[in-house]
């Protein structure tokens, strides 16, 4: 009870002592800058973190290991699930120029709109010196993120090379081949890939599709092309672009040979049937494995797969870390966006999450990789090598957009049994109705 | 004491004269005090009425007569009356004015009906009535956000328990986001669920100003419970029951959150099969980034406010002349 009542006061005291010194110190700095006062408790400057989807930073154990390197430093992360509304709630707030955070996520959709459009909103990490970084980074992951007039805006985490992932067990069930090699021969091309879904329904488990959703497959296929939505110029021409037409129409052809368990992508529906078997297969970028392995829990371990794409190699998706202009604590922040962005921390990431390196060093230390949650596949020569072989793509100002009236459009034609070609003015409206 | 040094002070001292008897000023000072005091506190209504209120709503209207995009916010176009034309042109302007207008009859009608039957049969003396007159309010004090999630999992196509439930009596599953009109009465399910319980308790306490004596006087003629309810409570109700359909008339034009939420689609499902006008500004806003074009779509749908309570107010005065007259 005494010692009880001592040490109580020995940290009142020490409590007054920092608090004092703490207060010194706001009233020293006068000068105002920001990360040394807004903080008070010990001087800790707390690093707001804002991203949507997995970024697989907390998952790797990154924040963790940073804040025991930096002791000053404490970071705290929100994240949204559906990237559509945190670009959304990310907008509001740089227009009003308040409660952004000090790190914002960038998805590599919407880097275009980002570097053509309101450059003066984000931050030049040339500044702090992003400079000597350019070597680290694959040549396109670093210029989409670049203005024209040389600033740098973002830094890359990750890109979306892309494969297919599949439930070995359901296939066991439909009597369709597991292995991996054998499986890509057969679905070299769409195809095949088509065929072989039309094989799976004829013998597959009750309430199971072959593949998750339309608007997956397309996805997966126009992140197989070079020049999509937008030229190099900037001019829009999905229209009359023949790569979105064959992404388009075999699309339909999944849709009308009724393969797809109809469900709508990032939707809780979607979420719900990765765990109950809904489908037997879903086109997967790297990414996306952190994702399934978060949905299906740990009762699909072992579970599931992954095989070379059909169609060759291609890209989906990939994010950036950027700092706003308004954000509190830049330097810190940019010190944490060069750490998390090193070789070392994203080939953490990518073993524990899978989200594919955009640092070059990293896809070196990484090469080996296997992922036992998905039967122990190849994932680094999977995905590395679709990394090496996938087009540079043309980044437009309305690419996220355009992509989801497409793939609103084709859920019409899967779920509603809307003919392509009223489908396909459904979407040029849309688009028309985005871009105003 | 006030009211004599008026009358003393206020005729005896020509302005300018001079410094006057302390009192005198006083006197002054009350006075004007008196003449502003109900300005004073009655201010701090109008003043955040005109921040928060008249000027948004003016500002609403400039902006609806340029481009701007939030992106580059910064840069405004002059287009006149174009957002408006625009919006006559439309297709998903007419379908979320369409849809707006069939989910409001589809939730306003029946959740007021019930409202009535639900406060009529509060109306008798029940035990634990206090405990049930809370209980119905409970709807109403869940969040939107909430009660709209619970119901989106209750209405899953795949999982849901709806669903499940109409499979047992040996139904197919109804896709209840796909579907025009099923999707319409899911949404209009859960405002139900939400405003009949409060609306339950404004009929009753409508109600409870209706004479008893009425009441007893009908049971001496002989009229059942039903009766009474035709005869002697609605009439009674009657401009409760206007306020009701009023404040159920501007809810169903804003109506936003449960079709926002429903599937978390800003475009209310794949078709706008139930995007309202409140969700379509939205989209327009806070999906594609036209702020000029939201603002355009802000003005109708408060024009549109306007007219339908003037439209409600006109038949209830109408009838209200009617009764008199008869």
């Amino acid at each position: 009870m005494p010692i009880a009542r001592a040490a109580k006061r020995a940290t009142v005291r020490l409590g007054a002592v920092v608090l004092a010194g703490a207060l010194l110190a706001a009233c020293g700095s006068g000068s105002g800058d920001s990360s040394d006062t807004s903080d008070s408790a010990g001087g800790k400057v707390t690093l707001n973190v804002d991203l949507f989807g997995s970024f697989g930073f907390k998952e790797a154990g990154l924040y963790d290991e940073y804040q025991k390197l930096h002791p000053n430093v404490k970071i705290k992360q929100s994240d949204t699930q559906d990237e559509a509304d945190y670009w959304k709630s990310l907008q509001t707030r740089l227009a009003g120029g308040g409660g952004l955070a000090d790190v914002q996520g960038v998805e590599v959709g919407r880097i275009a709109s980002v570097t053509q459009q309101q450059s003066d909103k984000f931050q030049d990490l040339k500044e702090f010196g992003a400079d000597k970084l350019k070597g680290e980074f694959a040549e396109a992951k670093w210029s989409a993120a670049t203005t024209k007039d040389g600033k740098v805006l973002g830094l890359g985490t990750d890109v979306g090379p892309e494969a297919m992932c599949y439930r070995t067990d359901l296939f066991k069930q439909a009597g369709l081949p597991t292995d991996r090699e054998e499986l890509a021969k057969k679905w070299s091309t769409w195809d095949g890939y088509l065929e072989l879904g039309k094989e799976y329904k004829k013998k597959a488990p009750a309430k199971s599709a072959w593949l998750d959703s339309v608007g997956s497959l397309y996805g997966i296929m126009i992140g197989q092309e070079e020049e999509r939505y937008y030229d190099a110029s900037g001019e829009l021409i999905y229209e009359k672009n023949p790569a979105v037409k064959t992404a388009w129409d075999t699309s339909v052809k999944a849709a009308e040979a009724d393969l797809s368990a109809k469900l709508d992508q990032w939707s809780p529906q979607w979420n719900q049937a990765f765990a109950a078997g809904s489908f037997a297969t879903i086109p997967c970028p790297a990414w996306m494995l952190g994702y399934i392995k978060g949905q299906a829990g740990d009762g699909g371990q072992g579970k599931w797969d992954i095989a070379k794409l059909p169609g060759g190699a291609g890209n989906w998706g990939g994010s950036y870390l950027s700092i706003p202009r308004a954000a509190k604590h830049k330097k810190e922040a940019y010190e944490l966006i060069e750490w998390l962005t090193a070789p070392e921390q994203q080939a953490k990431v990518f073993q524990k999450q899978g989200n594919f390196p955009s640092s070059t060093g990293a896809i070196e230390k990484i090469a080996d990789a296997k992922d036992d949650y998905f039967s122990g596949a190849p994932i680094g020569q999977i995905f590395g090598d679709a990394a090496k072989e996938s087009p540079v793509q043309v980044l437009g100002v309305h690419d996220q957009n355009v992509m989801q009236q497409l793939t609103n459009a084709l859920s019409e034609v899967e779920r509603k049994g809307v003919s392509s070609e009223k489908a396909w003015e459904t979407a040029k409206k849309g688009v028309a109705n985005v871009i105003g | 004491m006030s009211l004599t040094a008026t009358a003393k002070a206020g005729p005896s001292r020509p302005a300018g004269t001079g410094p006057g008897p302390d009192d005198g000023r006083a006197a002054a000072l009350r006075r004007t005090w008196r003449k502003a005091s109900p300005y004073a506190y009655i201010a701090p209504f109008f003043t955040l009425f005109l921040a928060f209120g008249l000027f948004p709503l003016l500002y609403t209207a400039f902006v609806s007569l340029y481009r701007v995009e939030l992106q580059t916010s910064g840069e405004m176009e002059w287009r006149g009356i174009a957002n408006y034309t625009a919006l006559f042109t439309d297709e998903y302007f007419w379908i979320s004015l369409r849809n707006t207008f069939t989910i409001g009859v589809l939730s306003t009608v029946p959740q007021l009906a019930m409202a009535l039957g639900l406060a009529h049969l509060l109306n008798y003396k029940l035990r634990g009535r206090t405990f049930i007159r809370t209980a119905i309010l409970l709807p109403y004090a869940t969040s939107v956000a909430a009660a709209t999630l619970v119901f989106a999992q209750l209405f899953g196509r795949d999982f849901g328990l709806i669903n499940y439930a109409i499979g047992l009596v040996g139904f197919d599953p109804v896709d209840w986001q796909t579907g025009t009109v099923a999707s319409q009465i899911a949404v209009s399910t859960i405002v139900i669920w939400r405003w009949t319980g409060y609306n339950a308790l404004i009929y009753l306490a409508g109600m409870q100003s209706i004479p008893h004596e009425l009441y007893e006087a009908a049971e001496m003629d002989g009229a059942s419970r039903w009766r009474q309810f035709i005869h002697v409570t609605l009439p009674g109700l009657r401009p409760t029951i206007i306020f009701t359909v009023i404040i159920s008339t501007i809810g169903a034009t804003q109506l936003f959150g449960e079709p926002l939420l429903f599937e978390g689609s800003i475009s209310g499902g794949i078709s706008h099969q139930y995007q309202t006008l409140g969700l379509y500004m939205y989209e327009q806003g806070w999906g594609f980034f036209h702020l000029g074009r939201a603002a355009a779509i802000a003005w109708v749908m408060f024009v549109l406010i306007v007219v339908l309570v003037g439209v409600n107010a006109l038949i209830a005065r109408r009838r209200a002349r009617k009764e008199a007259g008869r």
